[in-house]
């Protein structure tokens, strides 16, 4: 038989074809699928956790200042989940990012399992473990030769707040001590407090009561990105797209934010310009007669012209705005076009319950005096003070009813020795502290006296301090560091003991009241689980390295551990907190007339100062001062800003891996932070979606992707802040870069604290 | 048993997402993960490979300076019931190993992860870009394991994940109701962990078969102001996640047919 190709091939085909169809009907190739998949899936290394009796065990989180009640569902004795809490005023049941994700910090790498002391060099992450009677009595050695050496004033202590038992023990330890160096990271809250201080005469922290306020306009608070206490800010932020609510927001802002594009409208503004803008709107109401008229004329001072005691005549509050911010005027500072500026302030005089916020971003960076009392003005002015859906006051968690100090003259005289950065001084005399010019003070050669140690509780000064630079440089010539806090953050990477807290779902601890929150609401931290590693409650720090230096500082510290302490401190409150998770108290809702503390018990629009350090009179009249950024204009043509979110945390606790994941590739590329750019400035500038560019301004230089958003303004560059870290872990450290490296101090010029992260810059493709 | 089972109604669980409410603050994508023993890596900016049950997605209204917009948009599974509602949905229609499933009785789209073998068919298959390949294994970091829940089994490499609506959480409410002689559940007793978390209350989860479950009400009459949509309606997937905006250029984003969008590519705008 002759077989042809044509044959070859058909017979070839009809046997594939055969064969296909046949192995349908055997089940081997189904079994080899299916044994297959369970061969590749069978791996010993993928996880099997465990089962058990699930629960709910509730605390308070402690990662931002927010205070929200959380609920962490255990099985048996693992946390497996954290959730909000229902029913706490704070959050009700509503949680972010970050605290949803706390478990990754309870349980992952970058806690701190025990008392560590550096083994290599600074900043290596060589480290020696050592039992805690050896690094408290370390501590206590090396701080009672300073003390000994009549140089106890150069240590230093640093907080991250000025409230709460566990910051105030610290504090109390440097002022027993004899230490006037202790520095609290400032805020936005801090400056409006100060403001608070001058027009009404007692120092207190706001209270805004905006769920019953109608009109919200914000000077660049990011409203749902973390400014005040972030669940009860979105949800504020979400009554107002509830159908037929009444209740918007303005939003006043360089950059269209997530709050700029939620707000009922946002107001593009040229950065750091806000307080001209709130004064211009002061000078709208007052010149149409929109203001509260029984509020200004029965309860003010300083409103109008005044003369003093020589006879001097002063311009009041409304004479200055009248002369000084006509809409013109403010448009060309701000950008905001004239019209805008009367409609802005006519819409705010008219609405029922209009409350004005200050604080840019979250409120980390302090900001100007002058913009919060501006702000406040605008409070005042349309009466919005001690008024449902206004601002309140609120005393600071501070109320512990603790015994006196007792000082020895050791500890007074040292006290009495001036603060290494020059607050209280001539040159700064309106502050207390001036932690954002560490950076620079130590790094100056001509420096009133070197620091010899520096005790860090909580906080995170060399990430989140101005001038990066300088401040790590500076780290590094303090000779002893001890860092105290649960996560392996910048400032412990780079200290030279280590003594680990805690976390939050491991002790018992109060929280302050949730910065702008409506009443006193001071929260409770329970142990949710057993102190996993060799931890210890930082309180109970503080009182055992007093204990250990002996004599007046020890008999300070009268408390036998810090359970003791706590509950002393919270007296009659502990019952509360330790049934709802939480005390709470409503502000004082006096009237006009017992609101204010100043010596006529009337709001002052023009504060003035009396003190030793002013020769001539002081007046705290609030107005706007241009703050100038580094660099020339031809040098650095363009502008940088920092923006921030949720996801992006940049205190004193970092990005969580979760958190991480959640960053969009507009954020975060790789491992390079991605600017922000217009796209018309981009192009321009030779740069491409995406590509990749230097960005230098006159403090450093960095590389980053670039991203074309056209929510910025032209010759502007926005960068995430939260990222490049140097402490942490890899899936952290070493992303991005810290805006604080890139920018330069840019001082109040009233009080010295650094006003805003502005900084000029150019950008190259790379 | 069988006869409460007959009886048992048909729940057809869906979803409604007020944009105007959702700040994109990621607390949905955080929850979730935490939730679902979702895994990470070190670098998760490679977006197409990172593992995002729930992502939540970012619009422009593409204008210039100062009348630029952004909404963003968080992007379940949406639990498609396919054409007339028959469960025919994109992904369950091409898995060869019946990994992936519509169940008639919850309206949830299942994914087995025993039995899918890797083809990846119904990723190509899913409009919403809903379904992820388990490219590594799952690593956690030394110690983070203890945070690990029992309730969902770790995947393993070479399988596809996605967004289940927390259909352990329903298995659990209905493990209680059974108990206590119930074959029903009340509308809070089962909710995503999504929903619990969202800080903005912007999201709502029931079964849109149940009038009295707020999301059915909202589907059926959406509040005053705003208009519903579903992302690509036209491809008739019949998807169980609504979206509420008060936006034009959202829903006009949204309601785009894809014709529009690949003249528009061809075009070169």
């Amino acid at each position: 038989m002759k077989l042809d190709r044509r044959t070859f091939l058909s017979i070839g085909a009809g046997a594939a074809a055969g064969g296909a169809v046949g192995s349908l009907f055997t089940p081997l190739p189904w079994k080899l699928t299916d044994d297959l998949s369970i061969w590749s899936q069978n791996w010993p290394w993928t996880p099997d956790p465990a089962r058990g009796e699930v629960t709910f065990a509730p605390t308070t989180c402690e990662l931002c200042p927010g205070g929200c009640g959380v609920s962490v569902r255990k099985v048996k004795d693992r946390c497996v989940k954290i959730e909000g809490a229902d029913g706490n005023p704070v959050n009700d049941g509503g949680i972010c990012p970050l605290g949803s994700s706390g478990l990754q910090i309870l349980y992952g790498p970058t806690r701190i399992k025990t008392p560590l002391k550096r083994a290599g060099k600074r900043g290596e992450g060589k480290w020696k473990p050592v039992t805690w009677d050896e690094a408290l009595g370390e501590v206590a050695a090396k701080l009672s030769d300073l003390r000994q050496k009549k140089l106890a004033h150069t240590a230093a202590v640093y907080v991250n707040g000025g409230e709460g038992t566990v910051n105030n023990l610290f504090l109390r330890l440097a002022t027993v001590y004899g230490t006037p160096n202790v520095f609290v990271s400032r805020t936005a809250w801090d400056t409006y407090a100060d403001a608070l201080l001058h027009m009404q005469g007692e120092y207190a922290k706001p209270a805004f009561d905006l769920e019953n306020s109608d009109y919200i306009l914000s000077f660049g608070c990011g409203i749902i990105e973390g400014w005040g206490s972030p669940v009860r800010m979105i949800r504020v932020n979400a009554q107002v797209a509830e159908a037929g609510s009444g209740k918007t927001v303005v939003q006043i802002e360089p950059r269209l934010s997530n709050t700029a594009a939620k707000a009922g409208k946002w107001v593009a503004i040229k950065p750091g310009t806000e307080a001209a803008l709130a004064l211009g709107l002061c000078h709208v109401i007052i010149r149409e007669g929109l203001f509260n008229d029984e509020f200004v004329s029965t309860f003010s001072q300083n409103f109008e012209d005044w003369v003093d005691e020589v006879h001097t005549e002063h311009r009041g509050f409304k004479r200055a705005v009248l002369e000084d911010f006509p809409p013109s005027a403010v448009e060309k500072i701000t950008g905001v076009p004239r019209a805008q500026v009367a409609k802005l302030a006519r819409e705010f005089a008219a609405a029922k319950a209009p409350v004005a916020l200050f604080g840019t971003g979250k409120g980390e960076e302090a900001g100007t005096l002058y913009g919060a009392m501006a702000v406040h003005a605008l409070n005042a002015l349309m009466g919005r003070i001690n008024q449902a859906g206004g601002v309140f006051m609120l005393p600071p968690d501070a109320d512990f009813n603790w015994p006196a100090p007792a000082m020895d003259a050791l500890a007074q005289r040292s006290l009495r020795e001036n603060r290494i950065d020059g607050a209280g001084t001539d040159r700064f005399p309106l502050a207390s502290e001036l932690p954002s010019r560490l950076g620079e003070v130590l790094a100056d050669p001509k420096k009133p006296y070197p620091l010899h140690a520096l005790l860090v509780y909580a906080a995170d000064p060399a990430f989140t301090l101005p001038e990066t630079e300088k401040v790590l440089a500076g780290l590094s010539q303090i000779d002893f560091v001890v860092y105290c806090g649960s996560q392996m953050n910048d400032t412990a990477a780079m200290a030279d003991l280590v003594l680990p807290d805690h976390t939050c779902y491991e002790k018992w601890q109060d929280v302050p009241t949730p910065p702008g929150f409506a009443r006193r609401h001071i929260g409770l931290t329970r142990p949710v689980v057993k102190p996993l590693f060799s931890t210890m409650q930082a309180g109970e720090t503080a009182i055992r390295i007093a204990k250990a230096m002996g004599g007046p500082v020890a008999e300070s510290f009268p408390w036998s551990d810090y359970i003791q302490c706590l509950e002393e401190s919270m007296g009659a409150r502990l019952a509360d907190m330790k049934e709802n998770g939480f005390w709470e108290a409503e502000p004082d809702k006096g009237p006009w007339y017992t609101a204010f503390k100043t010596r006529t018990r009337k709001f002052d629009f023009a504060p003035r100062i009396i003190s030793p350090a002013f020769p001539d009179t002081k007046i705290l009249l609030p107005t706007y001062e241009a703050l100038t950024p580094a660099g020339s204009e031809s040098g650095f043509p363009l502008t940088l800003i920092p923006y921030e979110n949720l996801r992006l945390a940049a205190q004193n606790v970092g990005d969580t891996p979760f958190l991480v994941k959640t960053l969009p590739d507009s954020s975060l590329m790789n491992q390079e932070s991605v600017v922000e750019i217009n796209p018309a400035t981009g192009k321009a500038f030779g740069l491409r979606e995406g590509g990749a560019a230097i960005l230098s301004t006159p403090a450093g230089e960095t590389r980053v992707r670039v991203h074309f958003y056209p929510g910025v303004a032209k010759n502007t560059v926005a960068l995430p802040k939260g990222l490049g870290h140097i402490g942490y872990d890899d899936y952290l450290a070493g992303k991005g870069t810290n805006v604080n490296a890139l920018v330069g101090l840019l001082p109040d010029p009233v009080t010295g604290h650094n006003a805003a992260l502005i900084a000029r810059a150019r950008i190259v493709p790379a | 048993m069988e006869a409460a089972e007959s009886h048992e109604k048909q729940k057809m669980y869906g979803m409604v997402i007020d944009l105007d409410k959702c700040t994109g603050c990621g607390a949905c994508m955080v929850a979730c993960m935490a939730e679902n023993n979702v895994p990470f890596r070190k670098d998760e900016t490679d977006k197409f490979k990172s593992i995002t049950w729930m992502r939540v997605y970012l619009l422009s209204n593409k204008k210039d300076y100062p009348y630029s917009d952004i909404c963003y948009l968080p992007r379940p599974c949406m639990h498609c019931s396919g054409r007339g509602g028959h469960g025919h949905s994109p992904c369950v229609s091409v898995c060869p190993a019946v990994a992936t499933d519509y169940s008639h009785a919850t309206g949830i789209v299942s994914q087995i992860y025993t039995r899918c073998f890797g083809c990846r068919y119904c990723m190509g298959a899913c409009p919403y870009h809903a379904r992820y390949f388990n490219w590594w294994d799952p690593k956690w970091p030394e110690g983070m394991k203890e945070y690990l829940s029992p309730d969902v089994s770790c995947r393993m490499r070479g399988v596809v994940e996605k967004c289940s609506f927390c259909f352990h959480r329903y298995q659990r409410a209905m493990d209680l109701a059974f108990t206590e002689q119930r074959t029903e559940l009340e509308e809070n007793e089962y909710q995503t962990s999504c929903t619990q978390a969202c800080p903005a209350n912007a999201i709502v989860f029931g079964d849109l078969n149940n009038e009295e479950h707020q999301v059915a009400q909202l589907v059926s009459e959406p509040p005053e102001g705003k208009k519903k949509f579903r992302l690509l309606e036209q491809l008739d997937t019949n998807p169980k996640v609504y979206y509420l905006t008060s936006k034009d250029w959202v829903l006009s984003a949204a309601n785009r047919s894809v014709k529009e969008e690949a003249k528009k590519a061809e075009s070169g705008h």
